[in-house]
């Protein structure tokens, strides 16, 4: 069998959101009729992905809940999907976030949906290594043959303590009113390091990533972001400064590393956009991208 | 400019002045020669302890200041109250210092004269590291030899170290580094425990009775192609280098080629994964060579093989969810060794079997160990937890190896104190 190389060219316009601001580009939230066994909640610090209404479930169709070990790795692969979701809602040059620790967490098997958990955990500033309080959130893992991004629901008691906004405002001004434009490679490199001023694009890239992993994520996957292999600021048309990424993320199941560029928008008023994502093949004279074998075959030999 | 930093490095190690965490260097310039004036007022200022590398002299030539962080409130609103233009030309002294210290080392990498110049702060090539065990080997010949138990596909030597205090054939314990070629700070650290070794035999009453009575064997870099690869030409190679017939993809993941549920589902068999099994368990010379050793050896009782990342301490099966027969005392044992870890540091680890806490992984060494009967067979993830991944920064491979031996401590006396 032969496989062709492809690009995928997505328009992901997802808008970062101010915590405290409900962005009138988000869906409402699901009502109780349309989603029985979504907790409703009120707090400023909520947010919903874009959510289609799902079919109403009657309780004899929702399966028993399944008390998860939170060391093992069904709870923290949901967590990181959960953290992922995070800092496309949140991230930015000098903000990013981290599961510290799963405190607890359940799966619930949903007939014709998908598998949902419910994971509470300790999330954590990764820049200062503030810990930033407990996150529960609620992922679901849409059933399906091709890869569908899982749904996230998530609240968080301390994300509204971390304040970044000089720090965004300052590089922000200080990039407008530059007149050559940043470009960087391997960060880090060999060794871990990176230089001091390459940093908020470390982090800006890691929140780009966060944007692929999301939507990649399934119950066999734990993404990280490995290296941002070259970042190129690109000209500003507008307001938003504008960056060419090539990213390698590391898939933990598969140990794969994967090759994404990125275009990615940010200013401090918009916060991070990716608009634009492209796979890379691992190498051009490859058979074929490696597929996961790793899946959820749990054998009983 | 390079030279005047250096400069002010040197002399700060000199007059032990530790650091210009925070400082900065502010460009001014005066446009008059009120402000110069103003600008020697600010100089004569002791408590603010500026200092000032070009002197102010004329206006609109430039006026560099290094100010401590401590005064930089102050010395920035000197400046505002009177009009005075700057610019902020260096925003975090120690940070450029580091920098520059760091192109330094990798720019040209002295090759230390013996184990005591090393320095285990960083990481070495190939080359760097065979020396360092030919010189460990040298400096202690009672206790250390190094021996060749194989050679790699490309024909590298595969060295392990053997710490013996004499006996013959004592009960011995295996730690292997390296296995993946990615993993650097993995033969980082098993330099760092080579030397911890040889310190504390003699010094550290738990070290020596272990050595008073087992051997340790230490395998620093297991996959030396594939780490030879990661410095010439791919830092995220994890395998072996050997072609896969019919394929144009290399390498077989040496961490899926054991005979412990070989073919099963945990692996690929697609040449192009980075889980490839391999065409047979042990095809792969750097994993028979060591299934050799430790099949004629027969006397291993314990059994380390260490990656990053993740922070685990791992046990098995990784291949079965059918619970190892030892499970509850590796359990046990995980949790201690853990304990002792995060007591330096703080630093959390997840632990459990390799199936429930990672991922379904066959063909693995501890799993292939574990039933030749070598009951305390572990698997360490170490630093961090996807941060920095794979490439975790040098000043972290000290703090990583020291905690880590405190876990490999608790191991090795908990197999010395339950002879079986």
């Amino acid at each position: 069998m032969s496989w062709f190389v492809y690009a995928t060219v997505t328009l992901l316009s997802l808008v970062q959101g101010n915590p405290t601001v409900k962005s009138s580009q988000q869906q409402a939230p699901p009502t109780a009729e349309q989603s029985v066994g979504y907790v409703q909640q009120q707090q400023s610090t909520l947010e919903y992905n874009n959510m289609e209404p799902k079919p109403a479930l009657t309780p004899a169709e929702a399966m028993p809940v399944e008390e998860l070990n939170p060391s093992h790795y069904p709870a923290r692969r949901a967590a990181h999907v959960a953290q992922h979701y995070l800092n496309t809602q949140h991230g930015s040059p000098f903000k990013l976030l981290g599961v510290d620790r799963v405190v607890s967490a359940t799966s619930e098997e949903i007939a014709g949906v998908g598998m949902k958990y419910v994971v509470v955990f300790a999330l954590k500033e990764m820049i200062t290594n503030e810990p930033m309080g407990q996150c529960s959130a609620e992922v679901l893992y849409p059933i399906g043959e091709e890869q569908a991004p899982p749904q996230v629901q998530c609240s968080c008691e301390g994300l509204l303590h971390i304040d970044t906004k000089a720090q965004e405002e300052a590089l922000y001004q200080q990039l407008k009113a530059s007149d050559s434009l940043v470009s960087g490679h391997n960060i880090p490199d060999s060794y871990g390091f990176i230089a001091p001023e390459m940093k908020p694009f470390w982090h800006l890239g890691g929140v780009a990533s966060s944007f692929v992993m999301l939507k990649e994520s399934n119950e066999s996957t734990l993404y990280n972001m490995a290296q941002v292999v070259n970042v190129t600021q690109q000209e500003s048309q507008n307001k938003e400064l504008t960056f060419q990424y090539h990213v390698l993320l590391h898939e933990m199941v598969s140990q794969e590393i994967i090759h994404w560029k990125l275009l990615v928008a940010w200013c401090p008023a918009e916060g991070v956009r990716v608009l634009q994502t492209e796979w890379q093949p691992k190498c051009h004279h490859c058979v074929a991208p490696p597929s996961n074998t790793t899946l959820t075959l749990y054998s009983t030999s | 400019m390079r030279g005047l930093l250096l400069l002010t490095a040197l002399v700060a190690t000199v007059f032990g002045q530790e650091t210009f965490e925070g400082h900065q260097v502010l460009r001014v310039t005066a446009k008059d020669e009120v402000q110069i004036s103003l600008l020697q007022d600010l100089a004569e200022m002791d408590m603010l302890q500026l200092d000032f590398w070009k002197e102010p002299a004329h206006p609109s030539l430039p006026v560099d200041i290094r100010v401590p962080f401590h005064s930089l409130q102050a010395a920035k609103a000197y400046l505002e109250a009177n009009g005075i233009q700057y610019s902020i030309m260096i925003k975090d002294l120690q940070a450029v210092l580091d920098e520059e210290q760091h192109e330094m080392q990798s720019a040209r990498s002295v090759e230390a004269r013996n184990t005591d110049s090393y320095d285990y702060a960083n990481y070495h090539s190939l080359s760097e590291i065979y020396s360092f065990m030919d010189m460990l080997v040298y400096e202690n010949p009672n206790l250390v030899s190094k021996i060749q138990i194989g050679s790699s596909y490309e024909k590298r030597p595969l060295y392990v170290l053997k710490f013996s205090t004499g006996g013959s054939n004592r009960p011995a314990i295996w730690i292997d580094t390296g296995i993946h070629s990615r993993e650097w700070v993995t033969q980082a650290s098993g330099t760092w425990f080579a030397k911890k070794i040889v310190t504390d035999y003699g010094t550290d009453p738990a070290l020596t009775a272990i050595l008073n009575k087992m051997d340790i064997f230490l395998e620093i870099v297991t996959n030396p192609d594939g780490y030879a690869y990661t410095h010439s030409r791919d830092r995220m190679w994890r395998k072996t280098r050997k072609p896969n017939s019919g394929s144009s993809c290399v390498g077989v993941d040496p961490n899926r080629n054991w005979d412990a549920g070989f073919g099963g589902a945990g692996a690929s068999n697609n040449p192009c994964s980075e889980t490839y099994r391999g065409p047979r368990a042990h095809s792969e010379p750097e994993v028979s060579s060591i299934v050799d050793f430790v099949s004629s050896h027969r006397n291993f009782k314990a059994f380390v093989s260490i990656h990053s990342y993740s922070q685990m301490l791992l046990y098995p099966y990784g291949y079965t969810r059918t619970p190892a027969r030892d499970q509850a005392e590796l359990h046990a044992l995980a949790q201690k060794a853990i304990t002792e870890l995060a007591s330096l540091y703080g630093t959390r680890y997840r632990y459990g079997s390799i199936i429930n806490t990672i991922y379904q992984a066959s063909g693995g060494t501890i799993d292939w160990t574990y039933n030749q009967g070598i009951k305390y067979s572990y698997t360490f993830e170490l630093r961090d937890t996807g941060r920095y991944g794979f490439i975790l920064p040098a000043n972290q491979i000290i703090p990583t190896a020291q905690e880590t031996w405190l876990a490999l401590m608790a191991i090795m006396e908990h197999t010395k104190d339950n002879v079986y």
